[in-house]
C-alpha cells in the first residue's frame, strides 16, 4: 500500500512543478515526473511479491508458470507508454528550442502574445 | 464488411508514412495520396454502415488480442471524420502551397486521421488511449506547422496541457486494471456493473478517465488552450480540429466510458449538464468580444460542444439523439467556417475584422460560406444547426431542465449577434479600398467549401421520420443501451 502513496507523491510533485515552475524546460521535467509516476503505478499494478520476471522456462508447467510471474500485462502498456511519452518529450523539446530562437527566453512569463 | 474495419487505420496510417518518402521525388505527389488515402477511409465508413460487431485482430480472442468494434455510433463518427477529412484534404492542396514542407504537413494529416479512426473503432480502453495519442501528437505538431512565435506558443501550451490530459486517462486505465485485471471494455463493463468489492477504485478510475478526457474535448473549466490552438493551426487543420478531433478523441470516448462502460446515473448526468451549461454560456461569451475571425471561431467551437454535452447529459432518448446530431452538425458547419475564414486568410491576408469590410463584393463564394456557416450555427431554418439546437431544447424542457433550456435559447440568440457582427464587420458594408483587387480563392478551395455548404442543407435531411429511424435513433440506441451493448458482446 505504501508504494501507491510513494506514487502519488511523485505524481504530485510533477503537478506541482507544472503549476510552479516558469521555464519551458522545467515545465517538461515536471510533465516527465508525472509520466514517470504513472509508468510506475502501472508496474506497481501488475507486481507481485517474490516473483519472476514473466518468461516461460522450457519444462516449466503452466500453472507453476502463472503461480510465480508477475502479470506481464502492465509491463507491456507500460512500454508502450514510454515510447509514446518519449515522442511527447522530443517533440516538446524541439518547440521548446524553436520558441526560445524566437523569444530569446525559456521564460513563460515572457512569451505570451496570445490572449483574449 | 467487418474484416473492412482495420483498414480504417492501416490506410491512412500508411499513406501518412509512404509521403514523407515521396515527396522527395515529387511534391504534388503528396497531395494527390493524402487524398486518396482520406477517401479510402470514407468509402469504407460508408460500405460499414448499419454495421455492428467486433473484429478481432489476428484472430486472437478479446482478453489477449486487440478488439475493434463499430456500432452505429462508430460510424457517424468515422463518416463525419471521412467527409470533413476529405474537404479539409481537397482545401489543403492550394491552401498549403504557401508553406514549405507539404511532405511532412501531409503525413501529418494523415496520421492524425488513422488516429481518430483507431479511437472511434477501438474496442480496449489501452488501444484507444495508443491511438489518441498518435492522434494527439500529430495534432501538436500540426498547429505548429507555421513555425512563427505565437503558433509554437499555442502548440507549447496544449501540448503540455493535452499531455496531462492523456496522463490522467492513462492513469484511470491503470486503477482500472488495478482493481478489475482487464483493460477490454465489454469485460470491463461486465466488471464494473457486478462485482461490489472495488468501488472506490471503480469510481475513482472513472473519475481519471472522465476529467482527462474533458480536458482534451474543452469543457469549461479545461479549455484554455483551446482558443490559442485552434486558431493557429493552418485554416484546413483548425477545421479538422474544431470539427472533428475534439469530437473524436474528447466527447465520443466521453460518452462511450459514462454510458458504455461506467453506466449512466443521476449523479454523472448532473455533472455533464454542469460541464456543458458552464461550456455553453462561458464559449459564447467568450466568442463575443473576439475581433480575430478564427478565435472567434474557435470559442464558439467551446459553446457549441456544450450543447452536444447538455443533449446528451440529459439521458434522455431525445436529448441523447439531440447531442449526436448536434455532434455531427457541429462538425460540418465548424468546418465549413474554418475554411471560408482560411479562404478570407489566402486572399486578403488578414483574420481581424476590423481590417476587412465589404469582402462580399470581391469573394461571393467565400462569403457565402461564411454567411451559410454562420446561418447554420446560429439555428436558423432550414439548416441542420436548428434542427438539432431544436431537438435538444424540447429535450429539456420534456426533461423538466426549464433554466438549463432558457439558457440554450439565450446562447443561440448570442450565438446569432456575434455572427451578425462578423457578416456586419467583414463581409457586407463599405468595401475597404485595400481589396478592390482581390481574387477569390482557387477553384479547389472552392469545392471544399461547396460541398460542405451543401451538407449544411443536406445534414437536414436527417430529421425526416424514416432517416431518422435508420441512423440517429439507431445511434442513440447504442448509448440508451447503456453497459448492456459491450457487456453482451462477450
Amino acid at each position: 500500500m505504501i508504494i501507491y502513496f510513494l506514487v502519488l507523491i511523485l505524481f504530485s510533485v510533477g503537478v506541482y512543478g507544472l503549476l510552479s515552475q516558469k521555464n519551458l524546460l522545467k515545465l517538461i521535467i515536471s510533465l516527465s515526473i508525472m509520466e514517470s509516476a504513472v509508468n510506475l503505478f502501472l508496474i506497481c499494478a501488475g507486481y507481485r511479491q517474490e516473483a519472476e520476471a514473466p518468461i516461460m522456462s522450457l519444462g516449466q508447467s503452466l500453472e507453476v508458470f502463472v503461480g510465480h510471474s508477475v502479470d506481464p500485462f502492465p509491463q507491456a502498456m507500460v512500454i508502450t507508454a514510454i515510447v509514446i511519452g518519449l515522442g511527447v518529450l522530443a517533440l516538446l523539446i524541439t518547440i521548446a528550442l524553436r520558441l526560445y530562437h524566437r523569444y530569446g527566453t525559456f521564460d513563460i512569463t515572457e512569451i505570451r502574445r496570445l490572449k483574449g | 464488411m467487418k474484416e473492412l474495419i482495420p483498414y480504417l487505420v492501416i490506410i491512412p496510417l500508411f499513406a501518412g508514412l509512404l509521403i514523407p518518402v515521396l515527396a522527395r521525388l515529387e511534391r504534388r505527389l503528396s497531395g494527390l495520396i493524402g487524398n486518396l488515402g482520406i477517401l479510402a477511409a470514407l468509402v469504407i465508413s460508408g460500405l460499414l454502415f448499419g454495421e455492428s460487431g467486433e473484429y478481432l485482430v489476428g484472430g486472437w480472442s478479446a482478453p489477449i488480442g486487440i478488439v475493434l468494434r463499430v456500432d452505429m455510433l462508430s460510424v457517424l463518427l468515422l463518416w463525419l471524420i471521412g467527409v470533413v477529412g476529405i474537404c479539409s484534404g481537397i482545401y489543403s492542396v492550394k491552401y498549403m502551397e504557401r508553406y514549405t514542407g507539404s511532405g511532412s504537413y501531409w503525413g501529418l494529416f494523415l496520421l492524425m486521421i488513422a488516429g481518430m479512426n483507431g479511437v472511434v473503432v477501438s474496442g480496449d480502453l489501452f488501444n484507444l488511449y495508443i491511438f489518441l495519442e498518435i492522434a494527439s501528437i500529430a495534432s501538436y505538431a500540426l498547429v505548429g506547422f507555421k513555425g512563427e512565435a505565437e503558433e509554437l506558443e499555442a502548440s507549447f501550451k496544449y501540448a503540455v496541457l493535452s499531455s496531462v490530459g492523456s496522463l490522467f486517462f492513462l492513469l484511470g486505465i491503470g486503477v482500472l486494471y488495478l482493481a478489475y485485471g482487464t483493460v477490454n471494455m465489454g469485460q470491463l463493463a461486465g466488471r464494473l456493473s457486478e462485482e461490489a468489492g472495488a468501488v472506490n477504485l471503480k469510481h475513482f478510475g472513472v473519475v481519471l478517465l472522465i476529467s482527462g478526457v474533458s480536458l482534451k474535448s474543452a469543457l469549461v473549466p479545461f479549455h484554455s488552450w483551446l482558443a490559442d490552438a485552434h486558431p493557429s493551426a493552418p485554416a484546413p487543420v483548425s477545421a479538422m480540429l474544431s470539427g472533428v478531433l475534439i469530437k473524436a478523441i474528447g466527447i465520443y470516448v466521453l460518452v462511450r466510458v459514462v454510458f458504455n462502460i461506467y453506466g449512466f446515473n443521476r449523479s454523472l448526468s448532473y455533472l455533464l449538464l454542469a460541464l456543458g451549461a458552464l461550456s455553453m454560456v462561458g464559449g459564447v461569451l467568450l466568442a463575443i468580444g473576439q475581433w480575430d475571425y478564427k478565435r472567434l471561431l474557435a470559442y464558439h467551437s467551446i459553446s457549441q460542444i456544450g450543447y452536444v454535452i447538455i443533449g446528451i447529459g440529459l439521458g434522455t432518448p431525445l436529448g441523447i439523439m439531440g447531442g449526436i446530431y448536434h455532434l455531427i452538425n457541429h462538425g460540418i458547419f465548424k468546418g465549413l467556417l474554418f475554411l471560408s475564414a482560411g479562404a478570407v486568410e489566402y486572399s486578403a491576408g488578414t483574420r481581424d475584422l476590423r481590417e476587412m469590410g465589404g469582402l462580399s463584393q470581391r469573394l461571393p463564394v467565400t462569403s457565402g460560406a461564411s454567411l451559410i456557416g454562420s446561418l447554420s450555427i446560429s439555428g436558423i431554418p432550414p439548416f441542420n444547426g436548428f434542427f438539432s439546437k431544436l431537438i435538444i431544447i424540447f429535450a429539456c424542457i420534456e426533461a423538466r431542465y426549464y433554466g438549463v433550456a432558457i439558457a440554450a435559447v439565450i446562447v443561440s440568440i448570442l450565438t446569432l449577434a456575434s455572427f451578425m457582427k462578423v457578416l456586419r464587420y467583414g463581409f457586407y458594408g463599405r468595401l475597404n479600398e485595400r481589396f478592390e483587387g482581390l481574387r477569390e480563392a482557387p477553384f479547389s478551395m472552392r469545392v471544399a467549401m461547396l460541398v460542405l455548404i451543401i451538407l449544411c442543407l443536406g445534414m437536414s435531411v436527417l430529421i425526416l421520420p424514416l432517416l431518422r429511424e435508420m441512423v440517429l435513433v439507431e445511434a442513440e440506441k447504442v448509448l440508451s443501451q447503456g453497459i448492456g451493448l459491450l457487456a453482451m458482446g462477450l
